[in-house]
């Protein structure tokens, strides 16, 4: 084994690993907007109304990621309506079809993850909302999302870290990501095992960020809880 | 059987190959699983700080990169090994055996996590009371944590089965005829990729279907005796 190709290689690395960073913070802000409807929509007492969210989450944590993407990148070209579509210029590059495949995909999770959260909200809570006379919107945009959100940062932070090893992916789709990248250079210099180990220990600095991020964060949101010890 | 365009002989060759590597790669994940949990919770500190780097690692990169660094890998390093005594021919790592040991790992650094939690969960009394009575420590997991293991695990390991699952798609990257290969095959024949990849999405939430019922089955069974408060 030789590491010398990992520095000379390793700007390529860093580039790949800035499309992997925006791959994931794209699909999971589009993600997190769309799981809102969903995980509030799930969490409805409306048989009708909690139908469409469970079959939307259910068909999405259902079937591999991969599945999802080639659904999107080669599956959408089969008809002539797409094709022919203002959105065709879009729906041909394979960065968009990854930023929706994977906004879709995580927008099922977080809706999963949203609904837990607004479950195990103190029964109390609500009550005492609305017996102090709010109504249902205030309820929400007052009490139960602000206390939802404190409640799933740990498993969203789980969330984004699987997003991000799933954004791994785009590479099957002929993305420059970090994986990508790193697949590229191998198919030049056939040094496999030092550049994917290279690539691998660049996730391993991604996931522990973003998990000191979340534990921060965490702890910002809940310090209301913590002053009262 | 489903006959897509002549392509079900095809699929439901794929599916087997998929269950095959599922379950292989379920056998290989436990008993990393079990040994991963027992490093963890021994009061050797060499075994536990091993364990440790072992799930974080393992939980910190992408799937698909164990997937490619096991399959790239495992030919230059089993070939060095068998180098070290004389024997020079070229030996290849096949894909399957290569999904089976990349995906083990996998499943073996999230089932340690779990196990260890199911460990910790057995009243010590119990491991005391063994004690008391003469067991040797062997014998006190043999005969009183392994058998109350199964039951206190068994619904976290259904989760990462069906994680596991869905992660046997990324072995196709590396050319192992599963669903996704196969349904590849029949893209590439027939230009129809959302019939086909909507399929092979059928497939898998299939599969999923039958493992949650499964699942549920046995976490029924297992909970036969424990009286419901």
């Amino acid at each position: 084994m030789e590491f010398g190709v990992v520095v000379e290689y390793f700007p390529r690395l860093l580039e790949g690993m800035l499309t992997t960073i925006e791959l994931v913070l794209v699909s999971g802000l589009i993600g997190s907007l769309l799981a809102l409807p969903i995980g509030l929509a799930r969490h409805s007492h409306r048989w009708w109304l909690k139908a469409i969210p469970y079959g939307y989450i259910f068909f999405f944590r259902g079937t591999p990621l991969l599945v999802q993407i080639f659904l999107v990148y080669y599956g959408l070209a089969q008809f002539d309506a797409v094709k022919e579509s203002a959105l065709w210029p879009y729906l041909k590059e394979p960065y968009w079809c990854a930023i929706i495949a994977f906004s879709l995909n995580t927008a099922a999770y977080t809706a999963e993850i949203l609904r837990g959260a607004l479950g195990a909200i103190p029964k109390g809570e609500i009550e005492a909302a609305r017996s102090i006379g709010m109504r249902q919107s205030k309820l929400y945009s007052r009490i139960m999302l602000p206390r939802a959100f404190g409640m799933l940062l740990p498993a969203y932070g789980n969330e984004i870290i699987l997003m991000l090893k799933g954004s791994a992916l785009a590479s099957t789709i002929t993305l420059l990501d970090l994986t990508g990248t790193a697949r590229t250079i191998i198919a030049r210099t056939y040094t496999p095992i030092e550049i994917f180990l290279a690539a691998g220990g660049l996730y391993l600095v991604m996931s522990m960020a973003v998990i000191y991020a979340f534990r921060q964060l965490e702890k910002r949101q809940n310090r209301h809880l913590q002053l009262s010890r | 059987m489903f006959d897509i365009r002549g392509f079900g002989d095809q699929l439901w060759a794929g599916t087997q190959v998929t269950i095959e590597l599922a379950l292989a790669s379920l056998l290989l994940g436990l008993v990393l699983g079990l040994l991963g949990a027992t490093a963890r919770l021994s009061g050797n500190r060499i075994a536990r700080s091993i364990s440790v780097a072992y799930t974080t690692v393992i939980r910190g990169i992408p799937e698909l990169l164990t997937v490619l660094i096991i399959y790239f890998g495992a030919t230059t390093a089993l070939m060095s090994v068998a180098g070290l005594f004389g024997y020079e021919e070229y030996i290849e790592v096949g894909p399957f055996a290569a999904g089976v040991v990349a995906l083990g790992l996998t499943f073996g650094a999230y089932a340690s996590e779990v196990f260890r939690g199911a460990i910790q969960a057995i009243p010590p009394g119990q491991r005391e009371a063994g004690l008391a009575i003469g067991m040797s420590k062997l014998k006190i997991f043999w005969r009183i944590t392994l058998p109350q293991l199964w039951r206190l695990a068994l619904p976290g390991l259904g989760n990462l089965f069906l994680v596991l699952l869905k992660d046997t798609a990324l072995v196709s990257v590396v050319g192992l005829s599963d669903i996704m290969l196969k349904t590849r095959d029949a893209v590439n024949y027939t230009k129809e990729p959302f019939l086909f990849y909507m399929a092979a999405a059928c497939i898998y939430l299939t599969l999923t279907i039958i493992s949650m019922l499964f699942i549920h089955f046995m976490e029924k069974r297992n909970n036969r005796w424990v009286g419901r408060a």
